[in-house]
């Protein structure tokens, strides 16, 4: 393989897995910039998202198991916000993300439990795994197909957000919480509503990330929903291109993180002689990339000034 | 010295009676024996209750919402297998690397002084764990404390997984071992006393012994003018501040010392398991420390110490039954068509029903065990029971 | 050594395009008790917090006993943005976090009571000694400076007698009524040792009588800690009862400034400000 396809090929696989995280960010971008809460268990109900297909595809055609996993997803995140957010409402911020934490633990064991801990194979879905060859470069036909249909989704949900009163009870509620009740929002399904489309962008990730990826297991959300976190706070909590500039960075500077011996090494532009190993930190750069933002700009590049009022 | 109040005292008769038990209870059972899962349970139970208060301190008393635990705890059980391992043994640990550190301070004051000496030894690699801990945890202070309360738990959890990273980075090899595990370095054997042939097993006495002086000196600090100082933050930063408290400095103090005990416990976790595999130490085993700190009571050290005593019993012990098809009978009972026994008690349920328990703690005992109370007062209480006082008078703190 | 404890000069505070105080100027003498009054949103607060040092202002100084303790100038985007006034007159810039400023003398209280409300009376007082106490962490945790803890311990419970709080000393902080609450916040602000304390809105939310007991209560606090006191109030009725000189802000600006006297017949608060009190007071 050439070193032009080489480069390209990660390139293309660094969209599209940055697509997948900034489906998976939306949600957590979302639900911080209402309740500023982390919901540690976004990232799995996206594993979830990957295990119940493999069980649904064992049953049910594809055209009865995609609709049934979104639904199912949905019901999850809006079961999960009403049973372990919505009574702490009034409770301090650090109580709420310790639920979360306890409900992304709850779903770990119960995974494990059911799965027995075993990596289990994604069903086949037929014309997404299938292999196309774009600009001379091999690939699943998923690699491609994400990124515009991340820009699609995008497109409809800032449609969504600034044109219907659901929307605009979300735009309300994350520029001020107590006010926008007392202006008579329904501040409930305002919440309900915005974990409906977190979950649901998370189903569309799962099946999108799964295609392209081993297996699933029990942990295989963790990872994937600490890095969707962090693009969102990259591109600026809040802000939905933001998540989706974040995301697609974070893919991308993973993968050609993972390529970069190959890259550098002798084979091709020779600049270094011995490997660095520096795949070890391909999931260790998101952070360091979170902590530099953090330290220099923490509004993230579109995010709102937050005001402190003493 | 201020005198002692009754609660305090009975307190400290019960901590005597425990440690004199944990002496007898390990001359007693063999290892052999079906109860040496209770003096194993003991002893993780100590080791996970001094990092459960180190982390306490930090999430209870500071108010910091911090998820880089696992990260410290790594560095500390690194820091003492490095330099606990027998020189003689480097070789069959560094497979692949030409080890660099060239010191094993068990070995060297066991040379120099004998048995005692090892015993010392373990003690430097030990301190040494929690100081180069504490070291990491200022340099990651420096740019995390400043965030605000919500970025500073995703930056030190990410902070856990970069320490890791780095720690198993092959470029760090010839140090950490890379990815391979640490093994083979000095272990508890070193706490048992032989005298004319016949051996006195302390190794849990000293694993408890060892935790209890790290619990008590983080006792003593929040119970101090800087504990006092770390509450107020929690409480309010603004009105600290104009206290005249210096926010940065205090939650560097706090974070620094949280973490060097996060170290020390890290080294003890290392003693009790005899390996250290960096890829255990994810953000998982974070959130476990935290899930128990919540079922003991944030801000309570008690809590802390319950909470982790039983979290390892239940999970070591009492609910084992649940992964493996006996549990108080309850696996005769089948319902619809289901048997308990052979198709619900399997591997994994331990663990769904304890974090339902967590769940159910986080949701409608949000106090936990403990508040954020301590044993006396419960003690008090207790007490106040028996012999009926005339009116509720304040309670001397 | 001049005679002002406290000494703003120019200062303006302005965020992004909205400007909080514009050009303010203010001299507090030692031993005064003087009155920052105005409509809401005028800028009272946002003075209080650039003096202690919540805010960092953007343009002009503010100096405690002759020393500067903040003074800065528009910078960055700030150069185009800036709206004040004089613009170029200082070229320095002083920064003193919170904690740096209130060791310096400066003490106060906050508009809606900011206790540390878990813990008890004793201890929000205890707190405010931490500062000046004579101890590291090491020292403090292994009690090896005992003299100095009773110290604290002692000099806290005096204030808190000399507050007639002490019979609530192992309350709970939250668990006091309002009028209390902000009894303590003062008994607190008053631990840290001040010169200058600022009040804001020490009546806020009381009864006549309440209110009534709270200037007698500055009065005695200013008598008895040798104190200078700046303070925000609405309370007309209180102002004009304890303050020997006032400033009046409005919009950000200061429009007058003198004695009670001189206040109550300035035409322009009585149109910006007064007018409205005095009907509300009838």
């Amino acid at each position: 393989m050439s070193l032009y396809e080489f480069v390209l090929a990660n390139l293309m696989s660094g969209i599209s897995i940055g697509g997948q995280y900034a489906l998976i960010a939306i949600g957590y971008s979302m639900v911080y910039s209402i309740l500023r809460l982390i919901n540690f268990a976004h990232g799995d109900v996206f594993m979830l998202g990957g295990l119940f297909m493999v069980f649904l595809a064992a049953t049910f055609p594809l055209w009865v198991a995609i609709p049934a996993l979104i639904i199912l997803i949905v019901a999850l995140g809006f079961t999960i916000e009403r049973v372990a957010y919505k009574p702490l409402r009034t409770a301090p911020r650090m109580s709420v993300m310790i639920s979360a934490i306890g409900v992304s633990y709850l779903i770990q064991n119960l995974a494990l439990y059911f799965t027995g801990g075993l990596n289990r194979m994604y069903p086949n879905i037929p014309w997404l795994s299938d292999p196309i060859t774009v600009l001379g470069v091999t690939t699943r036909r998923v690699t491609v197909v994400t990124p515009f249909l991340v820009i699609a989704l995008v497109f409809a949900l800032v449609w969504l957000i600034n044109n219907t009163k659901i929307g605009i009870g979300m735009r309300a509620a994350a520029k001020d919480f107590d006010t926008s009740q007392l202006m008579g929002i329904k501040i409930n399904s305002v919440i309900s509503m915005t974990f409906v489309i977190g979950s649901f962008l998370a189903a569309i990730g799962s099946i999108l990330f799964f295609t392209s990826f081993p297996g699933v297991f029990p942990a295989a959300g963790a990872m994937p929903g600490l890095k969707a976190f962090v693009a969102a706070v990259f591109g600026g909590i809040g802000s939905i291109p933001g998540a989706v500039i974040g995301g697609l960075l974070i893919g991308v500077s993973e993968t050609l993180i993972r390529g970069l011996d190959v890259i550098l090494g002798p084979a091709n532009l020779g600049i270094i002689s011995r490997p660095l190993e520096l795949a070890t930190f391909s999931d260790a750069f998101t952070f360091i990339l979170l902590i530099v933002v953090l330290v220099f700009k923490p509004t993230g590049l579109f995010g709102d000034k937050p005001t402190d009022k003493v | 010295m201020k005198k002692l109040s009754s609660a305090n005292l009975i307190t400290v008769l019960l901590l005597i009676v425990f440690f004199i038990s944990l002496i007898v209870l390990e001359q007693l059972i063999a290892p052999t024996d079906r109860m040496n899962m209770l003096l194993v349970s003991l002893r993780q139970g100590s080791i996970f209750a001094l990092l459960a208060v180190s982390m306490n301190l930090l999430n209870g008393f500071t108010g910091l919402f911090s998820l880089g635990h696992a990260g410290f705890m790594l560095i500390g059980a690194v820091t003492y297998a490095i330099f606990s391992i027998p020189l003689a043994y480097r070789d069959m640990v560094y497979l692949y690397y030409d080890y660099v550190i060239k010191v094993s301070f068990p070995e060297i004051f066991g040379n120099l002084l004998g048995g005692p000496g090892m015993m010392i030894g373990v003690l430097i690699s030990i301190i040494l764990a929690g100081l180069v801990t504490a070291l990491i945890a200022f340099l990651v202070g420096l740019p995390v404390l400043r965030m605000r309360s919500d970025y500073l738990a995703i930056a030190t959890l990410g902070f856990g997984e970069i320490i890791r990273a780095i720690i198993m980075w092959q470029g760090m090899g010839r140090i950490t071992n890379g990815a391979n595990p640490l093994r083979m370095f000095t272990r508890t054997d070193s706490f048992n006393i032989t005298i004319g042939g016949y051996t006195f097993g302390l190794i849990t006495f000293t694993l408890a012994l060892l935790s209890a002086v790290g619990i008590f000196i983080i006792l003593l600090l929040v119970t101090s003018s800087y504990g006092r100082a770390f509450k107020a933050i929690r409480e309010d930063e603004i009105a600290a501040e104009a206290m005249g408290i210096n926010l940065f400095k205090h939650k560097q103090l706090s974070f620094c010392i949280s973490s060097f005990f996060a170290g020390t416990g890290g080294a003890l976790i290392a003693i009790f398991m005899g390996t250290v595999a960096p890829i255990q130490f994810r953000a998982a085993m974070t959130y476990e420390f935290l899930l128990i700190v919540v079922l003991g009571g944030i801000g309570s050290i008690t809590g802390s110490i319950l909470g982790a005593m039983l979290f390892v019993f239940a999970s070591m012990w009492w609910l084992r039954g649940l992964d493996s098809g006996a549990f108080l009978g309850l696996e005769r009972i089948t319902i619809f068509g289901v048997n308990l026994g052979e198709q619900v008690f399997v591997s994994g349920f331990r663990l769904v029903v304890f974090s339902v328990i967590i769940m159910c703690v986080v949701l409608f005992f949000r106090r936990g065990l403990m508040g954020d109370k301590e044993l006396p007062y419960y003690v008090d209480k207790i007490r106040s029971k028996f012999k009926p006082t005339p009116k509720a008078g304040g309670v001397d703190a | 050594m001049p005679d002002n404890v406290l000494r703003l000069e120019d200062l303006t505070m302005q965020f992004g395009g909205v400007v909080a105080a514009n050009n303010v100027s203010l001299e507090v003498n030692k031993g005064e008790i003087v009155a920052l009054i105005g409509p809401n949103g005028a800028g009272k607060t946002t003075a209080f917090n650039c003096i202690t040092g919540v805010y960092e202002p953007t343009n002009g100084r503010v100096s405690l006993n002759g020393e500067v303790i903040a003074e800065n100038y528009p910078q960055g985007k700030m150069k185009e943005l800036y709206k004040g006034e004089n613009k170029g007159k200082y070229t320095k810039t002083v920064k003193l976090t919170p904690d740096k400023i209130t060791y310096r003398g400066i003490a106060r209280t906050f508009q809606n009571v900011r206790l540390f409300k878990a813990l008890t009376v004793f201890e929000n007082v205890l707190i405010a000694k931490h500062m000046r106490a004579k101890q590291n962490v090491f020292s403090a945790i292994f009690r090896l400076n005992h003299r100095e803890e009773k110290r604290m311990r002692e000099e806290a419970m005096a204030l808190l007698v000399e507050q007639n709080l002490e019979h609530l000393k192992d309350h709970i902080a939250s668990s006091l009524p309002y009028g209390l609450q902000r009894r303590l916040e003062v008994a607190r602000a008053l631990a840290t040792g001040p010169s200058l304390l600022l009040l804001d809105e020490p009546a806020a939310g009381m009864n006549p009588q309440e209110t009534q007991e709270m200037a007698e209560f500055i009065h005695q606090i200013r008598d008895r800690y040798n104190l200078t006191i700046l303070l925000i109030e609405h309370h007309m009725g209180l102002v004009m009862q304890i303050s020997e000189r006032i400033y009046v802000l409005d919009f950000g600006k200061m429009i007058a400034d003198g004695t009670p006297d001189e206040i109550r017949a300035n035409q322009r608060v009585i149109d910006a400000y007064l007018g409205v009190a005095d009907d509300a007071e009838d």
